[in-house]
C-alpha cells in the first residue's frame, strides 16, 4: 500500500478551521466540502491539488474542532497522505476513521520541500523525497489500521468484518 | 498500581482494576452527544451499521446549537434531519428549540443534570470536555465514533498520560478562570497537552466556582488535551444537588481521586494571586498577552457567550460591569445567554435590561458566531474580542477578520472603550 505524489507544504497548528471552514459545514457532501478545502490557509489549494499529491506540514495538525469534515474535504480532495511530526488526537482518530492516510515524522516534515516528489509505503512506514533523494523512517500502521484504511474507513471495515 | 484521577474512570467503565498510559481499552460511556454539525453525517454511518436501535434512548444527548435557529436551507434540513432521528429512536435528550432545556451542548447538558461525577462521556464536539469539571470524564470525538457509540454505548480509547495543574491561592481582582485556562494555554502552547489529560488539583481548587471550573475544562482541547478534568468537592456536589437531584438521591454517581503517588509527565504548579487580565491575539488561544502590555488594539465588536462564557455567573458579570455604562458608539456588542434557562433567569433579575440600556443586542441560544456560523460574522479587516474559545484565521467570518480572546470582564470594558482595555479604565 503505496501513496505518490507532489508536496503541498504548511506550517504549524494547521487547524480545522482553515481545513473546511465552519461556514460550509451545513452540508456533510464530501464533493461540496472539497471545493473549499484549505481554503483560508491556500486559496489556490483546489485549483492545484491533484489526485495523489500529499500534505506535509508542522506540529499538531488539525488542531481545533472534532468535525470530521476536516479528514473528508482532504480525502474528497484526492490527498493521498498527510505528514507532520504530531497531529490533533480528535483528528487523528477521524483521519483514521475517515480511512485517511496520515505519517508521524519530524524529520520528514522538516525536510521535504513544497513542490517536492514524495513516495511513502504504508507497510514499512519509508518516505522517500524522489526530488532530494533523502529517505525518512515514519512508525508504520498496525496492521487493523492498514485494513481499516484499505476498507476506505472504520464503516468499511465494520462492514466488511460482519461478512467474512 | 497508582493511577490518574481520569485513569482510574476509564478503568472502572473498561471493568479493569488498572490501565496505564498508552493502553488501548474499550470502554462503556454514560452519556453520547452529538450536535447538528455533527450529527448529521452520524446518522448516515449509523444507519450503514445495521443497528435497529440506540443503546439506550436516556444515554444519547442531540442538541441543534451551532446553526440554530436554521441560519439557511442547508442548515435548516440538517436539523430536520437530527429531529427525524431523534423522533424514530425516542431520544429523551433532544431540546428543539424553544424548548426549557435548549441552548449550547456544553451549557444545556450539565443544567440538565445529565452530567455527574465519575461518568464517562463522548461528544462529537471539541468541547466535550468542559464536563470535566464535574469530575467527569469527558472527551470530544468525531462523527464516526459519534455513530459506533450510539449504536453499541461503547468507544476504545487510548489511557492518556497526565499532566498535574497545582493550583494554590485564589484569582484576584477582575481577574476570572478564563483568564487562568488562557494563561496555561499561552505558558504549555496548543500542542502542550497533546493526547493527554489536564488534572487541575491543589488548594486553589475550592475557590474557584462550578462555572470557573466548566470554562477552564472547556478549553483543554485548546491545549491539545484530550480531557480536563477537576476533584470532586462541596461545590461538586451542591451542583450535582441542584441540576441532578434524581443522580444525587439515588447516589448514582462515583467520586474518584487521582492516587498520592500517581504519575504525571509534567507538574505546574500555578499561584492563582499571580494571574492577570489576559488577552488571546490573533490567530491561536496561545498568543496571550497581560492586559496592559501592548498597544492600543482598536475594535469593531464584542461577542459574550458560548460553551465557554455563556453561563448565568458570566452575564451577571457582565451585566454589574455595564451598569452606568453604554457601548461605545460605532461598536458593536452580542450578548448570547448559553441556555434557555440562562435567558429566562437573566431576565428574571433584570440582567437583559442592563444589556438593552448599554446598547447590546441580545440573542436566542446558540452557537452563533463563535464558530463563523451566523450571528455577528466580521468583514474583512474587522476586529472582535470574544469571550469564546477560538481565534483561528477565518474563525468567526472573513480569512482577514481577527479574533481576541478574553474573559468576560475584559470584553464589557473593550465593547465600552472601543479598544481591548479592562474594567478598571471604565470611568466611575
Amino acid at each position: 500500500m503505496n501513496a505518490k505524489g507532489k508536496v503541498f507544504k504548511y506550517g504549524a497548528n494547521v487547524d480545522t478551521d482553515v481545513i473546511i471552514p465552519a461556514r460550509y459545514l451545513n452540508t456533510s457532501d464530501p464533493k461540496e466540502l472539497a471545493k473549499h478545502c484549505m481554503e483560508d490557509i491556500d486559496a489556490t489549494f483546489v485549483d492545484r491539488v491533484r489526485v495523489g499529491d500529499i500534505i506535509v506540514a508542522g506540529p499538531n495538525f488539525g488542531c481545533g474542532s472534532s468535525r470530521e469534515h476536516a479528514p473528508v474535504a482532504i480525502k474528497a480532495s484526492g490527498v493521498s497522505c498527510v505528514i507532520a511530526p504530531s497531529f490533533a488526537r480528535i483528528f487523528y482518530r477521524n483521519a483514521i476513521n475517515m480511512g485517511l492516510p496520515i505519517m508521524e515524522s519530524k524529520e520528514a516534515s522538516e525536510r521535504i520541500g513544497d513542490g517536492d516528489e514524495v513516495e511513502v509505503n504504508f507497510t514499512t512506514g519509508e518516505i522517500k523525497d524522489l526530488s532530494s533523494g533523502e529517505v525518512f523512517t515514519a512508525k508504520p500502521f498496525p496492521e487493523f489500521i492498514r485494513k481499516i484504511i484499505e476498507a476506505d474507513g472504520l464503516v468499511g471495515y465494520i462492514a466488511e468484518k460482519a461478512k467474512s | 498500581m497508582s493511577m490518574t484521577m481520569t485513569q482510574k474512570i476509564l478503568a472502572k467503565h473498561a471493568g479493569l482494576d488498572h490501565v496505564v498510559p498508552g493502553q488501548l481499552i474499550e470502554a462503556k460511556l454514560d452519556l453520547v452527544l452529538g450536535n447538528d454539525v455533527t450529527t448529521p453525517p452520524a446518522i448516515d454511518v449509523f444507519e450503514k451499521t445495521n443497528a435497529t436501535q440506540v443503546f439506550d434512548a436516556a444515554k444519547v444527548a442531540l442538541v441543534p446549537d451551532h446553526f440554530t435557529p436554521n441560519k439557511d436551507i442547508k442548515s435548516a434540513e440538517h436539523c430536520m434531519k437530527m429531529r427525524r432521528f431523534a423522533k424514530a429512536f425516542n431520544i429523551e435528550n433532544y431540546y428543539e428549540i424553544g424548548d426549557p432545556k435548549m441552548g449550547v451542548e456544553h451549557v444545556v447538558l450539565p443544567e440538565n443534570g445529565l452530567i455527574a461525577p465519575g461518568d464517562a462521556i463522548i461528544g462529537a464536539d471539541s468541547h466535550t470536555c468542559t464536563y470535566g469539571a464535574l469530575g467527569a470524564f469527558a472527551t470530544g470525538v468525531g462523527s464516526t465514533d459519534l455513530a459506533c457509540a450510539m449504536a453499541t454505548g461503547q468507544t476504545w480509547f487510548r489511557v492518556p498520560e497526565a499532566i498535574k495543574i497545582v493550583l494554590s491561592g485564589s484569582l484576584q481582582g477582575h481577574v476570572t478562570g478564563k483568564d487562568l485556562i488562557l494563561h496555561i494555554i499561552g505558558m504549555i502552547g496548543v500542542d502542550g497537552a497533546l493526547y493527554q489529560s489536564m488534572e487541575f488539583t491543589g488548594a486553589g481548587v475550592a475557590t474557584l466556582s462550578m462555572a470557573d471550573r466548566l470554562t477552564i475544562c472547556n478549553m483543554a482541547i485548546e491545549a491539545g488535551g484530550k480531557n480536563g478534568i477537576f476533584p470532586v468537592d462541596d461545590k461538586t456536589i451542591e451542583y450535582l444537588k441542584k441540576y441532578a437531584p434524581e443522580r444525587y438521591a439515588a447516589e448514582r454517581y462515583h467520586v474518584f481521586a487521582a492516587d498520592e503517588d500517581a504519575e504525571y509527565v509534567r507538574v505546574i504548579e500555578i499561584k492563582l494571586d499571580e494571574v492577570q487580565l489576559q488577552v488571546a491575539f490573533p490567530h491561536l488561544p496561545e498568543n496571550t498577552k497581560v492586559l496592559g502590555e501592548f498597544e492600543r488594539v482598536d475594535i469593531d465588536q464584542v461577542v459574550i457567550g458560548s460553551c465557554t462564557n455563556g453561563r448565568l455567573e458570566d452575564l451577571r458579570l457582565a451585566a454589574s460591569i455595564f451598569k452606568g455604562h453604554k457601548v461605545k458608539k460605532g461598536i458593536r456588542c452580542i450578548v448570547l445567554p448559553g441556555s434557555q434557562r440562562v435567558w429566562k433567569e437573566a431576565l428574571r433579575e433584570g440582567l437583559m435590561e442592563v444589556f438593552a440600556d448599554a446598547e447590546c443586542v441580545i440573542s436566542a441560544a446558540t452557537c452563533g458566531p463563535c464558530l463563523g456560523g451566523h450571528m455577528g460574522i466580521l468583514a474583512k479587516g474587522e476586529r472582535c474580542v470574544s469571550t469564546t474559545n477560538r481565534n483561528f484565521v477565518g474563525r468567526m467570518g472573513h480569512p482577514e477578520s481577527e479574533v481576541y480572546l478574553s474573559g468576560v470582564p475584559v470584553a464589557v470594558a473593550s465593547a465600552v472603550l472601543g479598544y481591548i482595555g479592562g474594567p478598571d479604565e471604565l470611568s466611575k
